[in-house]
């Protein structure tokens, strides 16, 4: 697994990006860049070169599920990696999310072991 | 009364009740409701018979009820709740995010702090500073579910009072005017239905389900 990929987070609560950046440092996962909403990380997608993206759902101008949408609806992006880290803890969530594309679904609040078997379970099959 | 009787009357005031209501298309308001059982009223001549002096004692209440709601809506003084309680309510509550989003950078600050000077220690001691500060870093996600917790509750004030503004333009006649603007209605976005925020416990699925969920998906 390469830690040396470019990781985008996404949450719109600036102590969760902070407390997902931390946690990923302890990782050894340290090219970390982070996006307030959707369509900032859409752009800082297209424009940068990311190995994994890991993304609040409930954000605006554009959610966490449009953001996936548009990932895997663009062909540069499509194969991306992307995690969903969200509080939206309900059945109906995670099959929208699972028929968008998404790589693995991690539900707030999470702890580190959880973060890190998850980005290493879909690193390995990326 | 016998059956045959009450069936006449029944097909009485329902030609009655059919007649208006076709004329009333849209008969939401009370004064709408009130005009229907004006008409119904009027329809009645002659002597009155004991069922339908006990439909007019009927009809008489509700006419009573509409006038006690308008005057108890009147009572409400909904302005204070439009213009000071609600807003109130949600400066206070922004306050506590605000007050737990600082206080949580603080005890992050902290962490990275502990994590600087994680270089000098060695051994079981560096491990278990290391093992505290990701428990610490863990346990700071709470401000994340609080804060979206209390967005929720806003959300709720918020449609309080939507709905109340909505009663109170239903009543309107003969209440004190009112500024209030037109109740906004949410977009019709179909991910809107999925965006609930943190569940009670129980409500939702933890990680373990969420991942058998998404196995039985691949």
């Amino acid at each position: 697994m390469d830690k040396n990929i470019n990781v985008l987070i996404v949450d719109d609560y600036k102590t969760m990006l902070r407390i997902i950046r931390n946690l990923l440092r302890q990782l050894d996962f340290h090219n970390v860049d982070e996006a307030t909403d959707g369509a900032q990380a859409l752009s800082m997608l297209r424009a940068g070169n990311y190995g994994l993206v890991i993304s609040d759902w409930n954000m605006q101008p554009m959610t966490g599920l449009q953001l996936l949408q548009e990932i895997r609806a663009d062909s540069k992006l499509k194969n991306l990696p992307f995690i969903m880290v969200t509080a939206e803890s309900k059945t109906e969530n995670v099959i929208a999310a699972k028929q968008a594309g998404v790589s693995n679904y991690i539900v707030k609040p999470f702890n580190a072991e959880t973060l890190k078997e998850k980005i290493e379970k879909v690193l390995v099959h990326a | 009364m016998p059956d045959v009787a009450k069936n006449a009357l029944g097909d009485r005031f329902g030609k009655r009740l059919e007649e208006i209501r076709r004329r009333h298309r849209d008969a939401t308001t009370p004064e709408a409701v009130a005009e229907i059982v004006y008409e119904v009223l009027g329809t009645m001549h002659g002597d009155i018979s004991g069922p339908e002096a006990a439909l007019l004692a009927e009809v008489e209440q509700i006419g009573r009820t509409i006038a006690a709601a308008k005057r108890e809506i009147a009572a409400l003084r909904v302005e204070d709740i439009k213009v000071a309680f609600i807003p109130s309510a949600t400066d206070e509550l922004d306050a506590i995010v605000e007050a737990t989003a600082k206080a949580t950078h603080e005890i992050l600050d902290s962490c990275e702090t502990l994590e600087s000077v994680l270089p000098a220690l060695q051994g079981a001691h560096a491990e278990a500073v290391q093992s505290a500060v990701t428990r610490i870093y863990e346990a700071c996600s709470f401000q994340d579910i609080t804060g979206q917790r209390i967005t929720k509750v806003v959300r709720t004030l918020k449609s309080i009072e939507e709905r109340i503004e909505r009663i109170v333009s239903t009543f309107s006649e003969g209440l004190p005017a009112t500024d209030a603007a037109p109740v906004s209605m949410p977009p019709a976005d179909p991910e809107m239905s999925l965006l609930n925020g943190p569940q009670l416990p129980g409500n939702g699925v933890d990680q373990a389900e969420i991942d058998r969920l998404l196995a039985s998906l691949d």
